[in-house]
């Protein structure tokens, strides 16, 4: 791919002998230089995990304190997630969780792989459309929720542009309306993220040997039946991965939620990172905040990791 | 990167003859229908930022602004309010900038040695290591943020302590330093998997041959790694710019007030709740911060789709 250029070596000599300071520092040197970074992640990531974890069994309020109160954070985060009359913060943000995160993943997949689809029927122009779908993955959720905001309020988006169109019973208050603002949430996060699942999957058809498809034409396959048959089962592996990262990049949606509706009036569009976070910082709950943080982190671990351990065994064989 | 490189480099090889002159038509109509509501949010974003406010609360958001100006721009930089100071988003901006530099670059050179070590001077469980550094590129940041919180806190009360005495903080307690240090160490896991999948491609031979040769770890790395990383740090360094520009839980978590990175900023310009709102310069507050990334990815799209795919894992 790139050319392997080598720049002359300055001073050609021999190896140094073992066994001298210099020698064993110099075979320390590469443990040396990776230590700062694998330590900075085993204290700001592992350390500040189990920190967290300790917090979730504590009573905390405001301030971070060590007074063990056994699992009744983890109790009390169980009994809310049935409390539905009324609706308990938690319960809010699981149910929104899986209407959010059902719609952005299952969405994202099929918008993806049509787009995909589509663009690799050898299309004119391929060059430009492509980045059109993509570009959204540039811009921040601030952003992105910010022009989601203002494209679907009532007053002055969408539904003033169709009553000006002459259908003046047309009715979209969605992003207003608390029972339907997370699909207002989902929806700029759909447009937001399909353009990565297009990218995924276009690489996935681009992938795919020639000879079969020849072969499978040859045998008479029509093109609908091409796809149904052989090229989606052969992508199969980057259907995962787009499920995969979809779902983790679900439970750690903040930033949409806050832009799309106002900074979440009322709770009524709470997910778990919102919950935490209100509980935590707001709510002065910091032991809840902690359980719920915990339990979001065993979530994305449960996906994550056997993920992650198929990755790197297949890359090491 | 092969993937990425499947992507934007090969023909799409499929037989057109055999799809009609209708299956064209509907295949086109569709590319287009979904290219004009993937533009959309973004025209009308443009548009309503060009228009004086009278003209998008009484008019239609689809229709071309009577007389585009700049007036809403020059209002979101230099005069909106953001919380109780009217002094436009100028400040936070460079806050941006000022934090997303150093932190971009030393994640992305620590992720080159790291990456150099894991493949090239690998040890007895390398392999933990790097699975360790990489699943923290995916846990949930409210896992870890109580802590972190806690932490520079204390950094703080160590400013301060710095100040009285020394009279200066020595860096102790500023949320830029602390914005650098929390995307620093987030960042790595991500680093160091661009390059280490990067340098695992690349022949061992090579650097055996000049370890022979009496090359040291660091010259070696000078000589030979860096000279042939060009595309991998582009790749890292627009990733990591994209990610932390736009980062908004750690930037309205750890620094406040007049020290906000821009996000933080525009969400507050955008959602406040005194007076009217002011859409127009709302969005051209938004268009500013998405500018900077909107620009490179306008430059460097090709390096853009390559960090998200590696982002993916997928080699």
């Amino acid at each position: 791919m790139t050319e392997i250029t080598v720049a002359p070596l300055a001073d050609v000599t021999m190896p140094r002998p073992r066994g001298s300071v210099r020698g064993r520092l110099q075979d320390a040197l590469p443990k040396l230089v990776l230590a700062p970074s694998f330590a900075a992640i085993l204290l700001f990531v592992y350390g500040f995990i189990l920190w967290t974890f300790y917090l979730s069994f504590t009573n905390s309020k405001a301030f971070a304190n060590d007074h063990l109160v056994g699992l009744s954070n983890y109790q009390k985060l169980w009994t809310w997630t049935f409390e539905t009359d009324p609706p308990s913060g938690w319960y809010t943000a699981i149910i929104n969780m899986g209407l959010f995160g059902g719609l952005y993943v299952v969405c994202c997949l099929a918008l993806g792989l049509t787009l995909a689809i589509l663009l690799d029927q050898k299309i004119r122009g391929e060059g430009f459309l492509r980045p059109i779908y993509l570009y959204p993955l540039a811009l921040s959720f601030i952003v992105t929720g910010t022009a989601w905001k203002l494209f679907l309020d009532p007053g002055i988006g969408l539904e003033k542009a169709v009553h000006d169109l002459g259908w003046t019973s047309f009715s979209f208050d969605w992003v207003v309306n608390p029972r339907m603002m997370i699909y207002c949430v989902a929806i700029a996060g759909i447009w937001a993220s399909s353009g990565f699942v297009m990218a995924l999957f276009l690489a996935g058809l681009r992938g795919i040997d020639g000879e079969i498809l020849k072969a499978a034409q040859i045998d008479g396959a029509s093109g609908f039946m091409m796809y149904r048959r052989i090229i989606i089962p052969i992508m199969r592996p980057v259907f995962f991965s787009a499920l995969i990262i979809l779902t983790h990049l679900a439970i750690k949606s903040y930033d949409l939620v806050l832009s799309v509706t106002g900074k979440n009036p009322g709770g009524a569009a709470e997910l778990p990172s919102t919950f935490m976070y209100s509980y935590t910082f707001t709510r002065n709950q910091m032991a809840v905040g902690s359980a719920s943080a915990i339990i979001m982190l065993m979530a994305i671990a449960a996906i994550m990791v056997p993920y992650l351990y198929s990755e790197l065994r297949e890359k090491s064989q | 990167m092969s993937a990425a490189d499947a992507l934007l480099a090969a023909e799409p090889r499929r037989d057109p003859s055999r799809s009609s002159m209708t299956t064209r038509i509907v295949i086109y109509g569709l590319l287009g229908f979904f290219a004009i509501v993937y533009l959309l949010p973004l025209v009308v974003m443009v548009m309503t930022s060009l228009k004086p406010l009278d003209e998008v609360t009484g008019g239609n958001m689809f229709a071309l602004p009577k007389e585009p100006n700049f007036d809403a721009w020059a209002k979101a930089w230099g005069t909106t309010c953001v919380g109780l100071t009217c002094e436009g988003i100028k400040g936070y901006f460079w806050n941006s900038i000022k934090m997303v530099i150093p932190a971009v670059l030393i994640s992305t050179l620590l992720g080159a040695l790291n990456g150099y070590v894991l493949t090239k001077w690998r040890f007895a469980g390398h392999r933990l290591v790097f699975g360790l550094m990489l699943f923290a590129c995916f846990i949930p940041f409210q896992s870890v943020i109580i802590p972190m919180a806690v932490i520079l806190g204390m950094l703080g009360e160590w400013g301060n302590f710095f100040t009285d005495n020394l009279g200066v903080s020595l860096g102790f307690g500023n949320p830029t330093v602390n914005l650098v240090l929390v995307h620093t160490v987030y960042g790595l896991g991500f680093t160091t998997l661009f390059f280490r999948n990067f340098y695992e491609a690349f022949p061992t031979e090579l650097v055996k041959s000049a370890m022979i040769d009496g090359a040291g770890f660091f010259q070696i790395f000078r000589r030979i790694m860096l000279p042939n990383s060009g595309p991998i740090f582009i790749v890292t360094v627009i990733y990591q710019f994209t990610n932390i520009w736009n980062d908004f839980l750690f930037g309205a978590t750890f620094a406040a007030g007049d020290q906000s990175p821009m996000t933080v900023a525009v969400n507050n310009v955008v959602n406040t709740s005194t007076g009217i709102i002011e859409y127009n310069v709302n969005m051209a507050a938004a268009i500013i911060a998405a500018a900077p990334t909107l620009f490179v990815y306008v430059v460097a799209g090709r390096y853009f789709v390559r960090g998200l795919m590696a982002g993916a894992v997928k080699g």
